[in-house]
């Protein structure tokens, strides 16, 4: 192994040794992460200790699961993580149907369609989600009746659509041009080369962003606390407002939230494999 | 030349934004006819071809095939399409399907074939390419040769009238250009309607009824493969033979 070093530094010219390879060595990156870690932790301790916060780590366990009478029964976290990941889940499913509609109206031929999908575009990706969900709530909510979990999924569809649409946009036009030509000269209409020929190969360009769009899409699930829809940051403020525990479960709740994304993004890791040998 | 004409072109023309791609192009192709278009690059030979199956819109002139007129009609259009089958230099075989579903996808989706019938008539014109033994494979999985022969099969699936090839040879390793040239010369024996762009002159020469010489967008000659080779009339002609006759 040093002998192979040593031979292959022989061969190459010696590069200088620069600042950014020596915190891109892996010794130095790992202690330096060893070190950022064990900064927040001790300032956050400290800072607990300084104000005489009282640590009562033992009283979380009983909001993921609990004993009663009736026998086990699941805590206010868990049935809250639930709500999340199905409201996310609806909110995706909207997502995906916005926002393949947005991409296929931008790319038709259609002068009103690309307009009309270019300022729904505008609009949405520039407004800041916290007024969208507003706008939806408390505009939307009166006038079409609409109530605070409808108008939480509609909020988070029709903004991850936007973003959405721009991955299906940038996946459609990364199949080559000559797979429209073959689709086209074997007599095939605008829609069935779509659904044959380019939406199936462009899945795989479309797949790695579209793990980021759902993971963004539980991340910004939080924000309709603010109207108390019960999901998962609802459930943590619930529960702070009766134990005054808001150190403990916050971080709970934030490695809740990390332990699910990450999850996704591992899955889809795997998912993407598949397809890469397939094609 | 008493038959109708299955390919009509008058004056037509073709631009992009400023630039004249075809001028004034005037060729009448009667069926079973084989018609090899040859020319320096930029000649617009290429354009002329696409023109036909409308992968590109021309701008002035008119242009019928098969008796339809090609115009805005997209129904008209793909009536057409179905009509002409296209081989491009590229192949641009479906990467995501099997080469049994290339071949079948076409007549399935668009003509509204059985399955199994699809797949027999598949069957049978990989054996006419030689390759019936890669049904199973994925495009990427075979040679430039073979995929190309797959692309020929492709179009022919769709049981055309009019096969297109545009410069179908040019992008393939010299050892696999005689493997597709020799299915195209079965292909124009089975009486056939063929335009085929292509540098190879030798190809031209076996097959073709009628030799057709472009240049800056123009028709500049049309002659007979013996006339053309041996006396051409006009001096561009002879020059461009005199280059890529050279080797």
């Amino acid at each position: 192994m040093a002998e192979a070093t040593a031979t292959a530094s022989a061969a190459r010219p010696r590069r200088p040794i620069t600042l950014r390879r020596v915190f891109a060595s892996r010794i130095v990156s790992v202690a330096l992460y060893a070190i950022v870690v064990w900064l927040i932790f001790r300032t956050a301790r400290t800072g607990a200790e300084a104000m005489g916060y009282n640590w009562q780590w033992y009283r979380v366990p009983q909001y993921f699961l609990r004993r009663t009478e009736g026998g086990l029964e699941l805590g206010e976290l868990v049935t809250g993580l639930g709500a999340s990941l199905l409201l996310s889940s609806v909110a995706f499913l909207l997502a995906i149907v916005v926002g393949l509609a947005v991409a296929l109206l931008r790319l038709s031929n259609l002068v009103v369609g690309k307009a009309v999908a270019r300022v729904f575009l505008e609009i949405v990706r520039n407004m800041p989600l916290l007024v969208l969900l507003y706008v939806f709530y408390y505009v939307g909510g009166p006038i079409f009746g609409l109530d605070r979990y409808v108008a939480s999924v509609l909020c988070l569809g029709v903004f991850h659509g936007a973003l959405v649409s721009e991955i299906f946009r940038a996946g459609i036009n990364s199949v080559p041009r000559g797979q429209w030509e073959a689709a086209k000269s074997i007599g095939m209409t605008r829609g069935q080369s779509y659904r044959y020929i380019i939406l199936p190969q462009s899945v795989r360009f479309m797949l790695p962003p579209l793990t980021g769009e759902a993971v963004n899409m539980i991340k910004s699930s939080a924000i309709v606390s603010v109207i108390a829809v019960a999901e998962l940051t609802t459930a943590g403020r619930n529960i702070i407002s009766d134990t005054y525990m808001s150190f403990e479960i916050w971080f709970t709740v934030a490695i809740v939230y990390l332990a699910v994304t990450l999850c996704l993004s591992v899955f889809v890791t795997r998912l993407e494999r598949k397809y890469a040998v397939k094609t | 030349m008493n038959a109708q004409p299955i390919i009509e072109i008058r004056n037509l023309g073709k631009f992009y934004d400023g630039f004249e791609a075809l001028s004034n192009v005037n060729l009448s192709i009667a069926p079973g006819e084989r018609i090899v278009i040859c020319g320096p690059s930029g000649s617009g030979k290429s354009t002329l071809i696409r023109c036909i199956n409308r992968l590109e819109e021309h701008s002035t002139g008119d242009l019928f095939v098969d008796g339809i007129e090609l115009s805005e009609d997209t129904k008209d259009i793909r009536a057409v399409r179905q009509e002409v089958g296209m081989v491009f230099q590229q192949f641009n075989l479906f990467p995501h399907l099997t080469v049994l579903e290339n071949l079948t996808i076409g007549p399935i989706r668009v003509r509204k074939v059985a399955k199994a019938e699809a797949e027999a008539r598949a069957r049978k014109y990989l054996e006419r390419v030689h390759i019936p033994e890669q049904a199973d494979k994925y495009p990427a999985q075979l040679s430039g040769g073979q995929q190309q022969r797959v692309a020929i099969a492709r179009s022919l699936c769709m049981e055309p009238r009019i096969m297109l090839f545009d410069e179908p040879t040019s992008a393939l390793d010299p050892e696999m250009i005689n493997e597709v040239l020799d299915v195209m010369v079965e292909l124009a024996g089975t009486g056939m309607t063929m335009v085929v762009v292509t540098h190879e002159m030798g190809f031209a020469r076996k097959v073709a009824d009628r030799m057709v010489f472009m240049e800056r967008g123009e028709i500049v000659e049309i002659a007979p493969p013996d006339v053309f080779f041996t006396a051409p009339k006009s001096d561009r002609c002879r020059a461009f033979l005199d280059q890529i006759l050279e080797h």
